[in-house]
């Protein structure tokens, strides 16, 4: 009696034993949703309100500032460098490991991963220490009248460090879970080495390829503590987007601050929209740590 | 093609093996290895004594403690609430629930010197949330608070993108067997249901703090960056760096690298130990 006392009521609400109840999912949901309103939302939106703070016009006014212009086309130039460089190294690298088995795999992926595990600052630091005036190679290059630190070259070279990583760690995990049957049957038909690559593998980690480009493109567009040590911020020739941000803000012209900011704060959005949708559309097709559903 | 020998590698039928690998060992020595072995030549070329002087500087010591403190109580900070986030988007069905999975990745996506300037302009002292915590007698913006607050945000989406993948795979039969046997609902989530998380959690935090160790461009603008109180390592490295002083931004570069490799060190530890305790999870 006293058993059934104690198992009748799961009978009737079965959901109830490995659920919560109701009044506890709402607070739980409660409490996530104030966070996030608290410590995401609200930063965002301020982005917006404080660029609008003097409205439509000025803000427009601030785009065509020369030095913003020149900070947008500098950024362009080095996401447009940094990014297929990566994507290309992101291939090759997930070739070699997802396809064949080697001694010290491990070692290279835990090296390809590094930059992640390193402070941007650092990221940029080291190249000073490279090609800076009085780094290994610096009285070389002063030599040959060649410029790196503070100049666009060691702005390409810090950005590209810093996103090292994105792509390759998107394509490893699904083309190791893809194995390599179809390519070994493309090879027994016939088809080259080349022709296989781009007919059969490319187009089975053609979206995971889109995901790694667009957070590799997001990281490479905001970079700012890599950049800002290597850039020397000349207005108008080693300002990035980000590194304008800075010198507006600390002329206390925050609404130009905003103003660059909220061009950022757009293309984070469409990176957002543009991720979410390659997850729920193809997440088949995505590494699993990418998907949602 | 190939030049590892062939007991280093397995056979295969596909070909290109020495190309890809040649081309990623190449761009990787360049970009990665070679900078970062520039740094580690520059530590080791600094005599003992004068690295000892630099590292033991009240300011060196401030900084690095300002970090490793603001990263540690953030990421711990992003572990209740990512653990919070995470378990409400796996196992509740609510509206807005796909948007709010979306956001969490903000961060990630959120330039970090926009992230920077807005969150200084909510919780300076004349900003919405500042003023309104200036009434309570508390300052966020321009003190250590204000560099937690920004490493939160930085972190987030660490722990959640962590945990929620593993927290959807514990099947539900373990938590029926648990409440079957009489367990109330808080002891089966705690007892049954998170001990599977908890090496997910770990690599969460981990992640997290080493982010927030290293994180530059979103504190400096809330941090007021004052000597002593609430000046981060990073910062310290630049400043350094603009009065030339290489040897300087070495040192500190090498403390905060060694520190945060001995504590990753620490923490792969832990979660070795807690994958034999817990199973491979």
């Amino acid at each position: 009696m006293a058993m059934s006392d104690r198992f009748l009521p799961l009978a009737h609400t079965p959901e109830r034993a490995t659920s919560e109840t109701a009044l506890t999912k709402a607070v739980l949901i409660g409490i996530a949703g104030l966070f996030l309103v608290a410590i995401l939302f609200f930063p965002l939106v301020t982005v917006f309100i404080e660029a609008l703070r003097k409205g439509w016009g000025t803000l427009f006014e601030n785009f065509s500032d020369p030095d913003t212009l020149a900070a947008i086309r500098l950024t362009l130039l080095v996401a447009a460098i940094a990014v297929p460089f990566n994507a290309v190294v992101g291939l090759a690298a997930s070739w070699a490991i997802a396809k064949f088995e080697f001694k010290g795999k491990n070692l290279l992926l835990t090296l390809i991963d590094l930059p992640f595990a390193i402070s941007p600052v650092i990221s940029g630091l080291v190249f000073v220490l490279l090609f800076g005036a009085q780094g290994w190679l610096g009285p070389w290059l002063v030599a040959h009248n060649v410029q790196i630190i503070f100049a666009v070259p060691g702005i390409v070279l810090a950005t590209v460090l810093v996103t090292f990583p994105f792509v390759a760690r998107e394509l490893i995990p699904l083309m190791q879970s893809q194995g390599t049957s179809e390519e070994e049957a493309a090879l027994m038909l016939g088809a080259s080495g080349w022709y296989t690559f781009f007919k059969v593998t490319l187009p089975n980690v053609k979206w995971a390829l889109l995901y790694g480009v667009l957070l590799c493109n997001a990281r490479a567009m905001g970079e700012f503590g890599a950049v800002s040590v290597v850039s020397g911020h000349i207005r108008g020739l080693t300002n990035t987007m980000p590194l304008h941000i800075e010198i507006l803000y600390n002329e206390y012209n925050f609404v130009g601050a905003f103003a660059v900011a909220s061009l950022l704060a757009g293309l984070a959005l469409f990176t957002l929209l543009a991720k979410s949708l390659l997850e729920w559309r193809f997440a088949g097709e995505l590494a699993a740590s990418s998907r949602r559903n | 093609m190939t030049f590892l020998p062939s007991s280093l590698r397995q056979p295969s039928a596909l070909p290109g093996f020495g190309l890809a690998l040649g081309f990623t060992l190449a761009a990787l020595s360049l970009i990665v290895l070679l900078p970062l072995a520039a740094l580690v030549l520059r530590a080791a070329s600094i005599g003992p004594a004068d690295f000892f002087k630099i590292a033991s500087d009240p300011r060196t010591l401030a900084a690095l403690r300002l970090s490793f403190g603001t990263a540690l109580i953030a990421a711990l900070i992003n572990t209740v609430f990512g653990l919070l986030i995470a378990w409400v988007l796996v196992r509740y069905r609510f509206p807005g629930r796909r948007i709010i999975d979306a956001a969490v990745d903000l961060p990630f996506a959120l330039p970090t010197a926009v992230a920077g300037i807005s969150m200084a302009a909510i919780y300076a002292p004349n900003g919405p949330i500042g003023s309104i915590a200036q009434n309570f007698g508390l300052k966020i913006a321009y003190t250590p608070l204000g560099i937690v607050l920004a490493l939160v945000f930085i972190g987030l989406p660490f722990v959640v993108r962590t945990v929620q993948p593993v927290l959807e795979e514990v099947e539900s039969d373990i938590e029926e067997a648990s409440a079957l046997l009489g367990a109330s609902r808080l002891r089966t989530v705690f007892q049954v249901v998170l001990p599977h998380v908890y090496p997910a959690l770990l690599t969460g935090f981990a992640l997290a703090f080493a982010r927030g160790v290293g994180e530059y461009g979103s504190v400096i603008f809330i941090a007021g960056n004052i000597p002593l109180v609430s000046e981060i390592a990073p910062l310290l490295i630049v400043i350094k760096l603009e009065e030339f002083d290489y040897g300087g931004a070495t040192v500190i570069a090498t403390l905060m690298l060694a520190i945060s490799f001995a504590m990753l060190f620490l923490i792969n530890a832990i979660q070795g130990w807690s994958r034999t305790k817990y199973g491979n999870v």
